[in-house]
C-alpha cells in the first residue's frame, strides 16, 4: 500500500555538514556552497567558523550526515583534514563522502585524496559541479 | 531491532542512525518506535520558541551548559525550515552551539521541517522519543523562528520558553492570540539593548491580565481530548487529579532578562524553568500535560492515516474531478469534503 506522508517529498534527504576547519575567518565561500546545496534540495548543517577536527567529526556523527564538506583557506589542510577522515573511521563512518574546498595547492591534492578526501574543489568551481559530484557519489 | 538495542545501550552512532530512520519514515521506523516506547516518558522536555534572530540557539547553548553543570544528560533537537521551493534546508543552529560538541553527555540533532507547518517537523515527537528512551533526561526542542501561530511546541514540551527581544513591536503584539499564550517562561534576550524595560513592561502587562485557565492546551485543540476530559465520559485517567490543597492552581508566567552571548541571566532562566517544573509536578498539571500530549499525538497520527486511507480508496481521476468542480465553483469545499469522506467509506 502506498504511503502518502503529507509532505512535499517522500524519501530521504542528502544531509551535508559544511564546516570551516581551522583558524581562518573567511566563510563567504562556505556559505555560498551551503546555500547552493540547499537549492539543490539537500539538508545542509552549517556549523560555522573555527572548528576542530574533533568538533566536526562529532557533529557529523550526531547529525548522521552523508557528506562532510570542509572549507579551508589557512594552509593547515595537510595537518587537519586527514585527522577528520581518521576520526570518522573510528566512528564507523568511513562511508561518509568527504570533500574539501578553499585554497589548496594542486600538489597537495593527491596527498589529501590518499587520506580519504574524495574531491577538492578550488576557487572558480561552479556550485552545480559540487552538487552534481555529491549526487553522483553519495552513499545509496 | 539491532539498531534500537545498540542505541539503548548507548551507541551514539546508533542513536544518530535511528533518528535518521525515523526522520525518513523508513521501513523499520514503526517497529523501532514500538520497541522504544516502553523506555520513554522519563525526560523533561523544554521548548524554546520565538521570532527569528531573537537568540534561541545561543540561549539553548547556555542553558545546556547550565543543566550539564547540574549533572543532567542533555539533548537538543533544533528545527529549521525546509525551503518549500527546493526541498532543501540550511540547518544553522549548531553555529551557536559549538560549546557542546566536546561533551559526550550532550547530543544535538538538527532537523528540517520537511514541509510541516507549526514550527516543528512531523517526526519531531518521535525523534524526542529516541532521545528520551536512550537516557537523555533533559531535552530541549528549539523551534523554527516562529511568528504567531506556530504553537505545536505547546503540545510537545513540558515547559515552553518564549524568547523576545527589545524593539520587536508594541503592546498590541503582546495581546494577540498565539505564541504569547503558550509561554510558561518569557525571556527578553539582548537585554543590553535599548527599550528593554518597555518590552518587559509590555509582557508583564499582558501576563498580569491573567489567563483563561491552566488547562487551555487541553481545551484548545483537537477532537479526542475534550471527550476524554469531559465530566460525563472522563475516566480517572483523564478527568484530571484534584489540585492538592495549598498548592498554586495557577501558574503566573515569569519574565527573565538575559544577554545570552555573555551568559547573563542564564542561572535565573534555569531557575524559572525549574520553578515551572516544580509547579507542574505539585499541581499534577504535569500529568495532565503528558496525557494531553499523547492523546493529541494519537489524534494527529489518526488524521494522517485517515487521509492515507482516503487516498487509497478514492480513485485519482475521481479526486481530480471533485477538486476541479470546487475550483470552477460548481461544488463548495464542504460538500466536496463530505463527498470524499463518503466515497472513502464505500
Amino acid at each position: 500500500m502506498p504511503q502518502h506522508t503529507g509532505r512535499s517529498d517522500g524519501d530521504s534527504k542528502v544531509r551535508v555538514l559544511i564546516a570551516k576547519l581551522g583558524l581562518d575567518g573567511h566563510d563567504r565561500g562556505a556559505k555560498v556552497i551551503a546555500r547552493a546545496l540547499r537549492d539543490a534540495g539537500m539538508e545542509v548543517i552549517y556549523t560555522g567558523l573555527r572548528q576542530t577536527p574533533e568538533m566536526i567529526a562529532e557533529a557529523a556523527l550526531q547529525e548522521d550526515v552523508d557528506v562532510v564538506g570542509i572549507s579551508m583557506l589557512s594552509g593547515a589542510h595537510l595537518a587537519l583534514l586527514p585527522r577528520i577522515t581518521e576520526l570518522l573511521c573510528e566512528s564507523d563512518m568511513e562511508d561518509v563522502l568527504i570533500i574539501a574546498g578553499g585554497i589548496i595547492p594542486d600538489e597537495d591534492v593527491p596527498l589529501l585524496k590518499e587520506s580519504g578526501v574524495r574531491a577538492v574543489f578550488g576557487p572558480g568551481t561552479s556550485t552545480s559541479e559540487i552538487a552534481d559530484f555529491i549526487t553522483a557519489n553519495v552513499r545509496a | 531491532m539491532e539498531l534500537v538495542e545498540q542505541a539503548l545501550s548507548g551507541s551514539r552512532r546508533a542513536i544518530a542512525r535511528l533518528i535518521t530512520l525515523i526522520e525518513n519514515e523508513g521501513d523499520g521506523a514503526p517497529a523501532a518506535i514500538v520497541q522504544l516506547y516502553p523506555f520513554t516518558g522519563r525526560a523533561y522536555v523544554i521548548g524554546v520558541t520565538g521570532a527569528p534572530g531573537t537568540g534561541k540557539s545561543t540561549l539553548v547553548n547556555e542553558l545546556v551548559k547550565s543543566y550539564r553543570a547540574a549533572g543532567h544528560r542533555v539533548a537538543v533537537v533544533a528545527v529549521d525550515a525546509t525551503s518549500p521551493f527546493t526541498g532543501g534546508a540550511i540547518l544553522g543552529d549548531r553555529v551557536r552551539m559549538g560549546d557542546l560538541d566536546k561533551d559526550p553527555d550532550v547530543f544535538v540533532r538538527s532537523m528540517a521541517t520537511r514541509g510541516n507547518l507549526g514550527g516543528l517537523a512531523w517526526t519531531t515527537a518521535d525523534v524526542v522519543k529516541v532521545l528520551d528512551a536512550v537516557g537523555y533526561d533533559t531535552i530541549f526542542i528549539e523551534t523554527v523562528g516562529t511568528g504567531q501561530v506556530e504553537v505545536e511546541i505547546a503540545q510537545m514540551a513540558h515547559t515552553v520558553v518564549v524568547v523576545e527581544m527589545p524593539g520587536m513591536g508594541d503592546e498590541v503584539q503582546s495581546i494577540k492570540a498565539g505564541i504569547l499564550e503558550i509561554g510558561d517562561v518569557f525571556v527578553v534576550n539582548k537585554s543590553d539593548r535599548e527599550g528593554v524595560e518597555r518590552t518587559v513592561a509590555g509582557l508583564e502587562m499582558m501576563l498580569n491580565l491573567g489567563r483563561a485557565n491552566t488547562s487551555r492546551k487541553i481545551a484548545g485543540y483537537g477532537y479526542l481530548m475534550p471527550i476524554l476530559a469531559s465530566q460525563e465520559t472522563g475516566t480517572p485517567h483523564f478527568s484530571g487529579e484534584q489540585t492538592p490543597a495549598g498548592s498554586r492552581s495557577h501558574w503566573q508566567p515569569l519574565v527573565v532578562k538575559t544577554v545570552a552571548t555573555q551568559g547573563n541571566g542564564i542561572p535565573e532562566l534555569a531557575q524559572a524553568i525549574d520553578s515551572h517544573r516544580d509547579y507542574l509536578e505539585a499541581s499534577k498539571e504535569l500529568q495532565r500535560r503528558n496525557q494531553a500530549r499523547l492523546v493529541n499525538e494519537v489524534e494527529r497520527i489518526v488524521r494522517h492515516h485517515m487521509m492515507n486511507h482516503l487516498l487509497d480508496r478514492v480513485d485519482r481521476m475521481r479526486l481530480i474531478e471533485i477538486m476541479s468542480r470546487v475550483v470552477t465553483r460548481e461544488v463548495d469545499p464542504h460538500t466536496a469534503a463530505r463527498q470524499l469522506v463518503h466515497e472513502a467509506r464505500g
